[in-house]
């Protein structure tokens, strides 16, 4: 029987912490997530999941979840509860959604500072400053296409590639030593 | 070390000494100086030479029109050529050289190009070296070559960084002069969010040069305490050190933030620059106006400058640019500066003003301005000993960023100058001197009023009481007088006598003037020349000045360092690297990598006492032919597909059918482009009734993704299918090789047995409990399988980038009879157009040397024995080549024409760049077990 062992994103046993002057860096590995889109012409049951409108995130128990494209969410959950997220979504739609499971596709950092506007203004075409709290978006980051998340003026979650999960920390850091 | 021309006053801080070097020597400045004038200062004049001529040359202006004071900054990595001395801001140790000189400033050998200027008229070099022909290459290109430029470059890596960045805001303010504070201010105290950026360190501009009252207090004073207002406003951004570069299409605009140009080296972790885009809903372009000099012979010697630099240099650097001073003009403003430099105490010594009949003849003085010969209205001359000269011929809005979508300007004869057209870039307002208002009164008014209108604002500030001179200007462009040579672009050496030159040898529209005399080309970009350029060449062809108009405005305003092009994207930045899942375990292996796209794929694993590449990869082949190799294919391109039309969509993408591959099974699929060349292949796998996983090659996940959102979302709306990339999702292996069976017994927790999982079978499993998906496909030949968990090819004969080269059709790789002609799908129809069916058309092909020992070469041709190796007998090419350890020779693939019929037959790959000529045998693709065998064990 075969024993593995699990591994972040950026190869290590544990999640990464990043300090750089006001700016935390924390990687995310207990968030669970699957990709959930409405087959043509089907409705999803409600409550399941939230269902925001474009460009929008929303906050649920046990699930959030923000907009990608129309009518399809990412779902995140907790890992440890919901490790088989995808298998239970696919359980509550049944036929009515495709289901994927994306926990693995992404690496999750989430940032944290007084103000993250100078650090993403060296990052992305994205007025953080400006956008309301929730607002979900894809964007370009150092090269990347990444989902960026504002859960305030001083909170944010980056979603990147999990092959370049180094070179994405490494821009942050990079930005954030530019910005502080 | 004296500072021997400083004088009181100024906006510097003369409780702090600063010490700078120039070619060497020593000398003291202060905070708030520049190295041009805290050269001056120091009574340094001469401080470049000019492009073509050498003429030893001192600083013209005091801001960034400057075309003559250009030095070398710093050395080493950091060492910038053609930096402008008139806006270095002077920093502690600083380390400033002259350029284009040899071998000094005073002496410069070059300096013989003055002597000889009657053979470097304008367009000399088209005259001069047309023949003989043969000696263009060898001889004339390199020459000029060695001779052009003007600073140079160390070769070593800059150590700076620098950033790139985006801002938005409500209005963007383009300079922080009168206009462009008041503006600030209007649209800052209403609450809008507004940027404001200027070139200089100081914010204020003209401001900051003048002497006159703004609101009762000094201009300076006014400007100091604005802008602290506006650095309080929370929504208000000043942007000092930046200067934007180029308005661009919706809104935005370019400019370079100077973070760290004014300290020795940048802070810990700070860039250099940082490049903006700036994107703006409404920009107000302040952004002053230039003022030109006046032509006349040898008006080009240090000590000459411009009148309101001169102003400058006393007004806000406490600096006198000479003993004896004298100003010639022809309008007000020459005049203002004659009497502030008397109210500073500087000796004034003559005012020559050509409304009264008055001008400046020409000057002497080698190295720097000793005397100045005037001519009053009667003809009479005097020689004047001075040894500075202020020089006024009117004001020239800068109009250069609201032209930049090819707006023309307009001639006002009211102030004898260009001033912006009617259509700028849209959103982009233009007020103060920029709009060829030239009073301080009037530029605060524009800018406040531009401001409103920008903005939709209702009730508007009260002005401050402010100077609101009218303009008194009579156009001189160049002074008649003698054979000599009169400047008009002082750093391209381009003179009066050029301009006539041009005209006589008709190149009189001015984008031809331009190109044949250099005017407007160099790093200054004509700021200070080429008005009166234009307006002499409409004198000589009696056209008016607008008739003759103006050339293009490009991007940037002022030059801009490659490194803050190119950003944070260079050396191992120059893009982010994608690493596979076993990346980590295989770089503690020692393993090698490499660059696939953005990936580092692992190429070999050498074990102890392997010395080079081959000796490791021959080991891990015949291992896997042996036993069993393991292979990170992480990098190849997955795609969930999901939808009641899933089967169906997969039929329209693909050319061979899917909708009829049962659940836990997977197939080969081609795909074709909308022309019918190949354009994709991989396996697809029907993981449930609704539900596919595609994969696709490496180098194509993205554009096959692409590919299939565009064919769902654009071709076939109405289809119900989900796409999703799982690249990154899983971990995926291929376990190949007769033991591959027996090594994934060990780990997964399923009977796998070849009843139990066959050939082209795919399920979720789970491994120790993990799910994870086991697929049983082979690209090497042997028993094979890729696993994935949340996560050699060519004995085989499989196609990859070396023959999916976008040309090549299904027929062409022996795949033709995939292409379904049941069905449609894309590409099916143009695959079989005339010319790509040709019987004789190319064939994939294998290829081996009839000698094992002999080598082939990838990109070698086909030619029949005997053959000539000329076009007319190319047979094809060897695409793609390896040495095969199980075979014991190099084996290689091809397109051979008409290639099915040659099999068995004996050819030769020829290669004449490398001198290889090879008898190679014609054999199947497939070197290894054609039928199968292995792989379905």
């Amino acid at each position: 029987m075969a024993s593995l062992m699990a591994m972040t994103a950026l190869g290590a046993r544990e999640a990464a912490v990043v300090t750089v002057g006001p700016l935390s860096i924390a990687e995310r590995v207990d968030v669970a997530v699957a990709s959930v889109a409405v087959r043509r012409g089907r409705v999803l049951a409600a409550g399941v999941i939230p269902q925001p409108g474009p460009s929008r995130w929303e906050a649920g128990k046990p699930f959030s979840a923000f907009w990608v494209t129309p009518d399809m969410w990412f779902v995140e959950a907790d890992f440890a509860a919901h490790e088989l997220l995808a298998d239970g979504l696919k359980a509550s739609f049944g036929d009515a959604a495709s289901v994927t499971e994306q926990t693995d596709a992404w690496v999750i950092f989430d940032l944290s500072a007084p103000d993250l506007a100078p650090v993403f203004e060296r990052l992305c075409n994205v007025d953080f400053q400006a956008l309301p709290e929730g607002y979900a978006t894809r964007t370009v980051l150092d090269h990347l296409g990444v989902y960026l998340i504002k859960h305030g003026s001083g909170a944010a979650r980056v979603y990147g590639p999990r092959s370049s999960a180094q070179s994405l920390l490494h821009a942050l850091k990079i930005a954030a030593r530019s910005a502080f | 070390m004296s500072q021997s021309h400083r004088i009181e006053g100024g906006q510097i801080d003369r409780s702090k000494t600063l010490r700078f070097t120039f070619d060497g020597l020593p000398y003291l400045g202060h905070p708030g100086d520049t190295l041009a004038s805290a050269l001056l200062a120091n009574g340094v004049r001469l401080m470049g030479r000019s492009f073509k001529y050498h003429r030893p040359r001192g600083p013209l202006s005091a801001g960034s029109e400057e075309p003559n004071a250009l030095v070398e900054l710093r050395s080493g990595g950091r060492q910038e050529p053609n930096t402008r001395a008139t806006v270095a801001e002077l920093f502690d140790g600083l380390e400033a050289n002259s350029q284009n000189r040899w071998p000094s400033l005073r002496f410069d050998a070059l300096a013989i190009n003055d002597r000889l200027n009657a053979f470097f008229a304008a367009g000399f070099y088209y005259k001069t070296f047309m023949w003989p022909k043969s000696f263009w290459e060898k001889l004339y290109e390199p020459m000029i070559r060695r001779a052009a430029g003007l600073g140079s470059v160390s070769r070593e890596e800059d150590p700076d960084s620098y950033d790139k960045g985006f801002l938005h805001c409500d209005l963007l303010v383009i300079g922080a002069g009168p206009s462009g504070l008041m503006a600030a201010l209007t649209a800052g105290r209403a609450g809008k969010r507004v940027i404001l950026a200027d070139e200089d360190f100081r914010m204020g501009g003209r401001l900051n040069a003048e002497t006159f009252a703004v609101a009762g207090t000094s201009g300076a004073d006014w400007a100091s305490a604005v802008v602290a207002e506006l650095s309080t406003l929370p929504r208000v951004r000043l942007l000092a050190r930046t200067t934007v570069l180029g308005a661009f299409d919706h809104g935005i605009y370019s400019a370079v933030e100077r973070v760290s140009d004014h300290l020795p080296v940048p802070a810990a972790g700070k860039p250099r620059q940082v490049l903006w885009r700036i994107y703006s809903d409404r920009a107000i372009l302040c952004g002053g106006a230039t003022e030109r000099p006046i032509a006349f012979e040898n008006n080009d010697r240090p000590g000459i400058m411009l009148a309101a630099a001169l102003r400058a240099y006393a007004n806000r650097w406490g600096v006198k640019a000479g003993e004896r001073i004298a100003v010639f003009t022809n309008n007000d403003d020459g005049l203002r500066t004659a009497s502030d430099l008397k109210a500073k105490g500087v000796e004034v010594v003559a005012v020559i003003d050509s409304r009264d009949g008055e001008e400046v003849i020409d000057t002497h003085g080698r190295l720097g301005l000793k005397t100045i010969i005037t001519r009053d209205r009667k003809g009479r001359t005097r020689e004047i000993r001075v040894d500075a000269l202020g020089v006024s011929g009117g004001w020239n809005p800068n109009v250069n960023i609201h032209s930049h979508h090819r707006s023309r300007p307009v001639w006002d004869a009211s102030i004898a100058a260009f001033v912006p057209g009617a259509e700028g870039p849209p959103g982009l307002m233009v007020a103060g001197a920029a709009a060829g208002v030239l009073s301080t009164h009037g530029a605060l008014r524009t800018g406040r009023d531009a401001a409103i209108s920008a903005l939709g604002l209702t009730g508007a500030m009260d002005l401050p009481e402010a100077e609101d001179a009218p303009i008194s200007v009579s156009a001189l462009w160049h002074v008649a007088h003698g054979k000599g040579r009169a400047w008009i672009d002082q750093q391209n050496d381009v003179t009066v006598k050029d301009i006539k030159l041009a005209q006589q040898e008709n190149f009189t529209s001015v984008e031809h003037m331009k190109r044949y005399t250099t005017l407007g080309m160099a790093t200054d970009q004509g700021k200070t020349g080429n008005v009166i350029g234009l307006a002499i060449m409409a004198e000589l062809t009696g056209r008016s000045i607008p008739e003759t108009g103006t050339t293009i405005y490009r991007p940037p305003y002022t030059p801009v360092a490659l490194g803050a092009l190119a950003g944070r994207s260079r050396g191992k930045e120059f893009k982010p690297y994608r690493l596979t899942p076993s990346h980590h375990w295989a770089a503690e292996q020692g393993a090698t990598f490499v660059e696939v796209g953005n990936w580092l794929r692992t190429q070999w694993v050498p074990k102890a006492g392997e010395t080079e590449w081959r000796q490791s990869v021959d080991r891990e082949v015949l291992a896997t032919r042996k036993s069993v190799g393991i292979c990170d294919v992480t990098t190849l391109g997955k795609i969930d597909i999901q939808g009641t039309d899933a089967g169906a969509f997969l039929d329209r993408v693909y050319a061979n059918t899917f909708s009829t591959l049962p659940v836990g099974r997977c197939r080969y699929g081609l795909m074709l482009r909308e022309d019918g060349i190949v354009f994709d292949d991989g396996t697809t796998a029907r993981m449930g009734e609704h539900e596919y996983v595609m994969t696709t090659t490496t180098a194509n996940a993205v554009t096959v993704f692409r590919h299939l959102e565009f064919c769902r979302q654009c071709l076939w709306p109405d289809m119900d299918v989900q796409l999703i990339s799982t690249t990154e999702a899983w971990a995926q292996f291929s376990v190949a090789g007769p033991n591959a069976r027996r090594l994934l017994e060990k780990v997964v927790d399923q009977d796998i047995s070849d009843a139990a999982f066959p050939y082209m079978g795919a399920g979720n499993i789970t491994v120790g409990g993990l799910r994870a998906r086991l697929f049983r496909i082979s690209f090497s030949g042997e028993l094979a399988y890729e696993i994935a968990v949340p996560v050699m090819r060519i004995e085989k004969g499989h196609v990859a980038g070396g023959e999916l080269n976008g040309q090549s059709t299904a027929l062409n790789m022996g795949l033709g009879r995939m292409v379904s002609k049941k069905k449609d799908s894309i590409g099916m129809v143009l695959s079989q157009r005339e010319g790509l069916t040709d019987a004789g058309g190319y064939r994939l092909v294998g290829v081996r040397p009839v000698d094992p020992k002999a080598k082939l070469t990838a990109g070698s041709h086909f030619l029949e024995k005997g053959a000539a190796a000329v076009a007319a007998n190319d047979g094809g090419w060897l695409t793609s080549k390896v040495y095969s350890p199980h075979i014991g020779s190099d084996i290689a693939l091809g397109y051979l024409k008409g290639g099915d019929s040659k099999i068995g037959t004996r050819m030769r790959a020829v290669n004449l760049l490398i001198g290889q000529d090879t008898e190679v045998e014609i054999v199947s693709p497939h070197f290894l077990d054609p039928e199968g065998e292995r792989l379905r064990g």
